[in-house]
């Protein structure tokens, strides 16, 4: 870069170091330079630390404590301060000696006073299940203090089964590995290596599984009728061009939830669809399309299908006709001159488009909670359900953990090979 | 452009399949989200065609039911709030951005845009926790910084656009005839990529005016916004103040979206020093 563009000369500060060091040496003025570039570099970062701020504070900082919850729960450790004590010589398996029973009863009943009872119970509950009956029964049973507490605690065969004690030793420590494993259906063995949870425990793989075939069906669907209709509109004459982009527009600029709420009337027993399969023959009776798997995929087709069609467009429009001709000319039958000469200059926009609406399906939260039933439930909706009813806070987080894992990961690699400016839109 | 001036039968058929095909898929961009309306013009309680007669009862219940226009205000309050915060930080951003000595830009720029690819959900359940602690979960404040995220995205880009068919020879022409750099951004700079401004806060508002998933985390029953008021209905009864609603909101946003972009083409020519 040289020293001397114009463009550093422009800014009333280089220009005053630059008189000023006129009288030096080329030294000082490459410093005074440097200096005034350094200026610019500052007032640039200063116009958008604002912004950066904000978002650190209203995105950044939410998402990261959010995450954090998926590794960090001190719920146990903190509520089992002497039991922790007591296990730090047990070497796991089997049982603890009976002082670790006797912390832990001192701790229950300590947890009893202080009125933190029952979130112990469910935090233990959510890495044992049972465990909250147990908990609390068994503190019901040391409240009542007629018989020593290691005779209670021996009493309830639940705290001499043999899972229970690894499951509070490892939550003894904040920092834990099992609401992560637990959103992959994995989890710690007693002999400390990595296992599926039985079947009828697992859930998540099947929802992952469930959220990604969701999202590859509604994927091709949306190139299978995106594909064509951005051809035809590349092909045509201007004038006709912009009627066929504003069909595709409207219901772009259109919200998701609006477009569900359409969908929800469209797909009714007695709705428009229904009537429509029913005139054609298709059908011989009407549909419960309402809380179905394919009401689901047809209307996030709908709300995708400009996503995908859009970054097609917009290679199509810049590829010229008389390539085809010259393919032609040469000899090419239509189908070799496509494959060959129109699809790989394409490519990258159908690259753009499929990748683009395959991110945005994996989020999907409000169409399948509103038009999916309960078996059509992708990852979001369980994130959400575990907040709003399990209150789980742990395990909401490590699903997001995942999902955000997956949804940064296809982000890098579309920034990656295609680059940012293809996610402009319009 | 389709056929060549000679057409086969072979290349007839394919063309008329196309013009088919595409046909179709129009019908159904369009026949959903055109349904709605009709439907909010029923004077009878079900969504069923023929309608039973003409009647504007539906937008009397939006419009003049206290629950709905409590809706509605909380809505414009939010949409405003975000739309002037977003505008303001996300002008002053692309500036900065579009100089090319800010540093970082490369990083910088995919952390903007990733409001719009993390799932929204993630988003809405982090600022719930996150806003809980500091007392602005049920509060307009809290919403709107939450949509301030996923608007600025827009502005950051519509005026960054505006700003690469900008001539930089202006501000120096300002520069040197003596105008700070505050008059010469007011005077000169603001002017001209004023269109793209504008379209940026038209996309922001409809961000914001559209948005529920965040809405539905963040506010309480005060709140309340538009899209949530209608995501509850969704859930619980279908009635057909929710078609009058949904035109509502999809009228606004296409008129604005129009706008927008309209205000988004005009800001990319502009005039030169030769």
């Amino acid at each position: 870069m040289s020293a001397f563009e114009p463009t550093k000369l422009d800014r009333p500060r280089a220009t005053r170091d630059w008189s000023a060091a006129n009288a030096g040496t080329a030294k000082s003025v490459a410093a005074a330079l440097r200096r005034a570039d350094l200026g610019d570099r500052l007032r640039s970062l200063a116009l958008a630390a604002p912004l950066l701020l904000l978002l650190a504070l209203s995105f950044g900082i939410p998402i990261v404590l959010l995450l954090s919850r998926a590794v960090y729960d001190p719920t146990i450790a903190d509520a089992l301060p002497q039991t922790s004590q007591a296990l730090v010589g047990w070497n796991g398996t089997g049982l603890p000696d009976d002082a670790a029973f006797l912390a832990l009863a001192a701790d229950l009943r300590s947890n009893q006073a202080k009125g933190t009872a029952y979130e112990l119970a469910k935090s233990l509950n959510a890495r044992l299940p049972g465990a909250r009956s147990q908990v609390l029964k068994t503190m019901r049973q040391l409240e009542a203090a007629d018989r020593p507490p290691l005779e209670v605690m021996k009493a309830v065969p639940f705290w001499s089964a043999p899972g229970t004690w690894p499951v509070i030793e490892s939550g003894t420590h904040s920092v834990t590995s099992f609401y992560l494993l637990s959103a992959l259906d994995l989890r710690w063995n007693s002999d400390g290596g990595i296992e599926r949870v039985p079947p009828e425990q697992a859930i998540f793989l099947q929802v992952f599984m469930r959220t990604f075939l969701v999202a590859a069906a509604v994927t091709l669907a949306t190139l299978i009728l995106g594909f064509p209709l951005a051809y035809l509109i590349a092909s045509v004459p201007k004038g006709l061009a912009a009627i066929l982009i504003v069909a595709v527009l409207l219901p772009f600029w259109t919200s998701i939830l609006v477009r569900t709420a359409a969908w929800t009337v469209l797909l009714q027993k007695f709705g428009l669809v229904n009537d429509l399969l029913l005139w054609l023959g298709v059908a011989n009776d009407r549909l419960d399309l309402m809380y179905s798997r394919i009401g689901l995929i047809i209307a996030m087709t709908h709300i995708q299908l400009p996503f995908t069609l859009l970054p097609i467009y917009s290679v199509m429009r810049t590829i010229q006709p008389s390539q085809m001709k010259a393919a032609y000319s040469l000899g090419a039958k239509p189908f070799t001159a496509f494959r060959r000469v129109y699809l790989p200059q394409v490519f990258p926009g159908v690259m753009a488009g499929c990748l683009l609406t395959f991110i945005l399906c994996l989020g999907y939260y409000i169409t399948p909670a509103l038009i999916g039933g309960a078996s059509d439930q992708l990852i979001s909706n369980f994130i959400a359900s575990y907040v709003n009813v399990e209150l789980n806070w742990e395990m909401a987080a490590a699903l997001s953990f995942i999902l955000l894992v997956f949804t940064l990961a296809l982000f890098g690699i579309f920034a990656r090979i295609l680059g940012l400016d293809r996610l402009k839109l319009v | 452009m389709l056929l060549s001036p000679y057409p086969t039968t072979g290349e007839r058929i394919r063309i008329t399949l196309l013009w088919l095909w595409c046909g179709m898929v129009i019908l159904f961009l369009l026949v959903p989200i055109l349904v709605p309306v009709p439907l909010s013009f029923n004077s009878g309680a079900f969504f069923i065609f023929p309608l039973e007669g003409i009647s504007t009862r539906w937008y009397e219940v939006v419009l003049g039911t206290q629950r709905w226009q409590a809706a509605i205000g909380n809505s414009l309050i939010v949409a405003f709030g975000t739309t002037l915060i977003a505008t303001i930080l996300g002008t002053l951003t692309a500036i900065a951005l579009s100089d090319e000595k800010f540093p970082g830009r490369r990083i910088v720029m995919p952390l903007l845009l990733s409001p719009l690819i993390v799932p929204v959900v993630i988003t809405a359940v982090g600022s719930y926790l996150f806003y809980a602690r500091i007392g602005l979960a049920s509060t307009y404040a809290g919403i709107i910084l939450a949509h301030t995220a996923l608007a600025s995205p827009f502005v950051v880009v519509t005026v960054g656009a505006s700003l690469t068919g900008l001539d930089r020879n202006l501000m120096r022409a300002a520069a040197i005839s003596g105008a700070r750099p505050i008059t010469s951004f007011f005077r000169v700079m603001l002017p001209l990529i004023l269109p793209g401004v504008l379209s940026g806060a038209a996309f922001a508002f409809v961000t914001s005016f559209d948005e529920v998933v965040v809405a539905q985390f963040l506010a309480s029953a005060n709140q309340r916004t538009m899209p949530l008021e209608m995501f509850i209905g969704l859930r619980e009864k279908l009635s057909p103040a929710i078609t009058a609603a949904a035109t509502l909101m999809m009228a606004l946003s296409i008129v604005l979206l129009v706008v927008a972009t309209v205000l988004a083409r005009r800001g990319k020519q502009r005039p030169r020093i030769d």
